[in-house]
């Protein structure tokens, strides 16, 4: 599977022709890149990938999936079983680790435990030989607001504070490319939210190309100006995070990336803009640029949000048809909406996700309800796919 | 639940505070005899009797070398615990860095057998170190040499425990963090895993020289006429120890003392001065 980020960068790097010459680039570019442990497990797979300069890039995916090897691979702590990888038109698939320009930041954080916190983020430096140490130790340790930590030994510090010495450490080195190993993941659901719009803010300031690993399927869309959904070795679909969402082209991305209900359909006509789909005896629309499928069977999928539901006989909003016959099974509130499940003639429980605007109604369990969703929030997705794919491995709602 | 029974004060205060009773009396446990050894190297003994403190001397602090052939052992006893603790640290740790860092035919076989001298009773080890030296020509050669071949021999088990329990307990992540910050592999070394490796090397170290100091069975059965310290006392305890061997004792406990309380003090410095 070949793909190339279409996210705009900054002005001053605009994209290299996408094609071809890799010393044009300069961003991070990965060509055919695979890596097989002994013992046969092969953890990427051909895998194909360009990171613009300047960019902030999520590799997201379950547990297993490739996105840490694929990061080890471009920091040179394991080395490609074949393919290339070449960073800003240089070649660097071999070369040490020492001797390239990309800083790790460590998911366990990796502090050296026995240099207090100045030392720590001075190391790069004194081993580069760097001049003026002092002054751009002090001036990276207020950019992460812990000047006044600076004596301190690493085990005095917070899990917050630590992971802003671990950033603070890589960054300082200015590099090419700054890699995060879910540098949040040990952090609690609140700090990893500040901490989140903290290191976005850094990117910003600093304009280096940041590359993300992460599980967690909100963290990389809050972050990420890009991201790339990685499953079994390879990428099942990349783009801006709002493209993904709304426009998912397998089952695993429309389940691992929020919520999806996908519903069996059969194609029965295609036009340039709508493709018409017979769903358990209702006629519905999708969007032809959103039909990810040539086959006749497919999966119609919409997102809970986008599922209008109303009292049989009631005007929705929604110029698509009305889907009757179903019946709350399950009301849960959240507060700002209202999750209900609905159970379908066809047998099916479809989730539907009611904003609480104070204009709607609380509909109760066992309550008979119609739904309806308007025709382009839908997508229609290849029948042979899993419709539970990556439903298992989200995280959190 | 039957009314609670009427008890002694004594008796209530023993049982409030029964973690603090054994744990003194395990403290006496451990020091009455060293305090006795204190005790004594100030004794001025009247008769052969020297288990009797008698009168009240500084004589044998001032004259500690009053018999010379003491001295000597003892002498013998430092450099040998000396050069055997600086070849078994530096081997162990070497063979350390080995078990846990490198994959190799037979790592595992290896890990096992370095247990081995740990394991076995000091007396075979000791025999059969004998019949090999005679095995193989030395029995003309017993002295310092063969003392200090059989104590790097069992020094080094303990080493290479005491130094691979550091090591593998050691982030990997910490050396993958420094060759990321441009560190070569030698740096890497020095300036991480050196440094977070050394309480370990020398707790070994120090745990070495104490044992090699200590030894009397395997140097016993390896050193010909050679006397090392211990050797000294047991030879002079048939006839009445002279009182300048608790003069020994004690300045050994108190190196002893002086070297965790310095190395405590200065671990509490470092910390407080970044606080």
């Amino acid at each position: 599977m070949s793909q190339v980020a279409e996210t705009p960068t900054s002005p001053e790097h605009p994209p290299a022709a996408a094609h071809g010459d890799h010393a044009a680039y300069d961003g991070l570019r990965l060509r055919d890149v695979t890596k097989e442990f002994p013992g046969g497990f092969t953890a990427v797979r051909s895998l194909d990938l360009d990171v613009p300069r300047g960019s902030f890039f999520a590799l997201l995916g379950p547990s297993g999936c490739g996105k840490t090897t694929t990061l080890r691979m471009v920091a040179g702590l394991e080395t490609p079983t074949s393919g290339s990888i070449t960073l800003a038109g240089q070649d660097i698939t071999y070369a040490k680790p020492y001797r390239r320009p990309v800083n790790t930041v460590f998911q366990s954080y990796a502090l050296f435990p026995h240099l207090d916190i100045f030392e720590n983020v001075a190391f790069g430096l004194r081993r580069r030989k760097t001049k003026d140490v002092d002054a751009k130790v002090r001036e990276m340790l207020e950019l992460v607001e812990l000047t006044s930590q600076a004596r301190k030994r690493p085990a005095q510090l917070s899990g917050g504070q630590q992971q802003r010495v671990a950033l603070a450490r890589a960054l300082i080195n200015n590099p090419e490319v700054l890699l995060l190993d879910e540098p949040l993941g040990a952090l609690d659901l609140k700090l990893r939210r500040s901490m989140q719009i903290e290191v976005k803010r850094i990117q910003v300031e600093v304009g280096r190309t940041f590359v993300h690993v992460t599980h967690d399927q909100e963290e990389a869309m809050t972050m990420a100006d890009t991201v790339a959904v990685m499953n079994g070795g390879v990428i099942e679909q990349m783009g801006a995070p709002a493209e993904l969402y709304e426009n998912p082209r397998s089952t695993f991305v429309a389940n691992f990336l929020g919520q999806s209900n996908l519903i069996e359909g059969r194609v029965l006509r295609r036009a340039a803009d709508v493709t018409t789909v017979e769903m358990h005896g209702i006629e519905v629309s999708v969007p032809s640029p959103r039909v990810h499928t040539d086959a006749d069977a497919g999966w119609v999928g919409i997102r809970p949000e986008k599922v209008l539901v109303g009292r049989p006989g009631e005007e929705l909003d929604a110029p698509g048809n009305t889907i009757p016959g179903g019946v709350v099974s399950d009301v849960s509130f959240v507060g700002v909406s209202t999750q209900y499940l609905v159970r379908m003639p066809w047998g099916q429980e479809l989730q539907v996700f009611s904003q609480n605007t104070g204009r709607t109604h609380m509909f109760t369990q066992g309550e008979s309800v119609e739904l309806s969703w308007r025709p382009e929030y839908a997508f229609l997705l290849d029948r042979s796919q899993d419709a539970d794919a990556g439903a298992a491995e989200r995280v959190g709602g | 639940m039957s009314a609670p029974r009427p008890s002694s004060a004594a008796g209530r205060w023993v049982r409030e505070h029964l973690v603090l009773v054994l744990g003194l009396l395990v403290l006496a446990y451990t020091f009455v005899p060293i305090a006795i050894v204190v005790l004594m190297s100030f004794n001025a003994p009247a008769s052969r009797n020297v288990y009797a403190f008698d009168a009240f001397t500084l004589d044998n602090w001032a004259n500690p070398c009053a018999d010379p052939s003491m001295c000597d052992a003892l002498a013998r006893s430092v450099q040998i615990g000396l050069l055997s603790t600086l070849v078994a640290t530096v081997l162990g740790t070497l063979a350390a860095f080995a078990l846990v860092r490198h994959d190799f035919a037979g790592r595992s076989a290896s890990n096992l057998l370095v247990f081995l001298p740990m394991a076995a009773p000091e007396i075979v080890l000791g025999s059969s170190l004998l019949a090999l030296f005679v095995a193989t020509g030395f029995s003309g050669q017993l002295g310092f040499w063969t003392i200090f071949v059989a104590h790097v021999m069992f020094c080094l088990s303990f080493v290479v425990v005491a130094v691979r329990a550091r090591l593998a307990g050691m982030d990997d992540h910490l050396e993958q963090a420094a060759m990321d910050l441009y560190a070569t592999p030698a740096q890497t070394f020095w300036r991480v895993t050196f440094p977070l490796v050394f309480p370990g090397i020398l707790g070994a170290a120090l745990l070495s020289f104490s044992l090699s100091f200590d030894d009397f069975i395997i140097t016993n059965l390896n050193a010909g006429t050679t006397t090392t310290f211990p050797m000294y006392v047991w030879g002079v305890a048939q006839r009445g120890v002279p009182m300048q061997v608790n003069v020994i004792g004690t300045v050994m406990f108190l190196v002893s003392v002086a070297i965790v309380v310095v190395g405590e003090v200065g671990n509490r410095r470092r910390l407080a001065a970044r606080t």
